[in-house]
């Protein structure tokens, strides 16, 4: 019976201490992530969901080429922009629907005329590789009845649920396919809904599908820009951003021709282009 | 206010309350009166949803039990779906999670009872089942209405595993704490608000009933 104690002690200290050596190594590994250059300190952006693998890379390339911190925070742009009502200390926020860092212009929260317009989202029709519908006939394809759930976007606040929405009712099948739609609480959501097999088919941001977790599951088909009104993506430093120098620098920094060029390689029209009429 | 969300919201926490009462009973039963030396393990797990956070019953539910994986696939051929997206996968998701809810007070109640008395009315020849229905289960009531209570209002405030595996479907698995979570994020502050106040109101008249009618039971609780 005792040893049976004392090994129970044992395996109990051991489970008990394991994480706190963890920690302690990761804390003892982050001052020296810490005390590298930053000419304008810590960034702190919250980025629409349909942005977390491009506003990586985006902030990678940031922080080599200025040596400054970015913190990103991703989420639903719904869901930043009543933080940010209520005080979240954001320095500036990538939102999926311009309207709302206007809203926040408005509002005073944002800094005046600092809303930029830095990318045209588009959604696409997405299924997994092992999926047998045919979406080369676009969203028509999800009147076929083996479509169980098709995921999108909640329209209540997601601009790209709003979109897909939409779409779904220009082409005419919303009526047929309503009953069926699960709400993603973001763009990520819906698309892990339907990636992890629990949906059938949704529609998701093209930045989405062409991201590397989704690339490799799936396939899409575009689904017409003439159905959906133009998911308008803007940018704004916030009134009280705890580093508006930082901030300013990062937005500034977003409009080289290099970090457009990643936004177009994920499938985010360029405002400038999509001004000339050009589509890729 | 979203009337759907609230009917939706109180007929998982009925429906799971229910359930929970005729499986949290023989569980605690079980847990009160074995002296198997590995009962501490089941009562563990028992207790694992109040340490673990609902985003891990939440992605057991969605990935595990998605379509993708074995369990997921002897599930869906015989029901025909999975469980995210459905009443069913919420009911189940929140009978897991409101587990140690019903059992703990249940058998903190059972334990109550004086031993004696339950061994007097097996000398006297009632039977197991008998002693438990006319002797046990009358002195431990205020056990069983504080572990049905709780597991219902538990289910009224859950939000992580319905936010995870819902797909937010009204009328299905819209509930209100979902439905709070929306209007929220829509900006509408008016309707959430009234959500809200509601709730609080309701959850604070659950616990004061709890704490007014079985007192001693709760105490019991706490102690295990």
């Amino acid at each position: 019976m005792k040893r049976v104690q004392i090994m129970a002690l044992a395996t109990f200290a051991v489970l008990a201490l394991a994480p706190l050596i963890v920690v302690s190594r990761a804390a003892a590994a982050s001052p020296a992530a810490q005390s590298r250059p930053k000419p304008c300190g810590f960034v702190t952006v919250a980025a629409a969901s349909d942005l977390t693998d491009v506003m990586n890379e985006m902030a990678a390339s940031f922080e080599k080429e200025t040596g400054c911190v970015v913190r990103v925070s991703t989420g639903s742009s719904g869901n930043f922009l009543s933080q940010i009502e209520n005080g979240a200390p954001f320095d500036v926020f990538f939102s999926a629907d311009i309207d709302y860092p206007k809203k926040l212009e408005s509002e005073g929260l944002a800094a005046p005329a600092s809303t930029y317009l830095y990318a045209i989202g588009r959604i696409v029709l997405w299924t997994r590789n092992d999926s047998r519908l045919d979406i080369s006939k676009g969203l028509a394809a999800l009147r076929d009845p083996a479509v169980q759930k098709i995921s999108i976007a909640n329209p209540q606040h997601a601009p790209y649920g709003r979109a897909a929405e939409e779409a779904l009712r220009k082409s005419g099948v919303y009526e047929a396919v309503k009953g069926r739609l699960v709400l993603g609480e973001n763009i990520s959501q819906a698309a892990q809904f339907v990636e992890s097999g629990n949906a059938d088919a949704g529609i998701l941001a093209l930045s989405l599908a062409l991201s590397p977790a989704l690339k490799q599951q799936g396939r899409f088909e575009a689904i017409s820009e003439d159905l959906y009104k133009p998911i308008e993506q803007g940018a704004v430093v916030m009134r009280a951003a705890p580093n508006p120098r930082g901030a300013r620098i990062f937005l500034d920094y977003i409009k080289i021709p290099t970090i457009t060029a990643l936004l177009d390689r994920y499938g985010f029209a360029l405002p400038a282009k999509a001004a000339a009429g050009a589509k890729p | 206010m979203n009337w759907s969300a609230v009917v939706l919201s109180l007929r998982l926490a009925v429906s799971v309350a229910a359930i929970l009462l005729v499986v949290g009973m023989p569980i605690a039963y079980w847990v009160t009166f074995s002296r198997w030396r590995w009962k501490f393990l089941v009562e563990a797990i028992v207790a694992l949803p109040l340490v673990l956070p609902p985003t891990v019953l939440g992605y057991y539910i969605l990935v595990g039990l998605g379509p993708r994986h074995f369990a997921g696939k002897l599930w869906q051929s015989w029901f025909g779906h999975t469980l995210p997206f459905t009443f069913g996968g919420l009911l189940a998701a929140s009978v897991l999670y409101s587990l140690p809810f019903a059992v703990q007070p249940i058998a903190a109640g059972f334990d109550g009872v004086d031993r004696r008395l339950i061994e007097a009315s097996w000398t006297l020849g009632a039977s197991r089942l008998s002693t438990f229905f006319r002797v046990l289960l009358p002195l431990s009531m205020a056990g069983v209405v504080t572990g049905l209570v709780l597991s219902f209002a538990h289910t009224i405030g859950e939000f992580g595993v319905v936010l995870m595996v819902g797909g937010n479907i009204p009328g299905v698995t819209r509930t209100v704490s979902i439905d709070i979570y929306d209007q929220t994020q829509a900006a509408n502050y008016d309707v959430a608000n009234k959500t809200a106040l509601v709730l609080l109101l309701f959850s604070f008249l659950v616990l004061a009933f709890i704490y007014g009618t079985s007192r001693r039971a709760l105490g019991l609780w706490r102690r295990t």
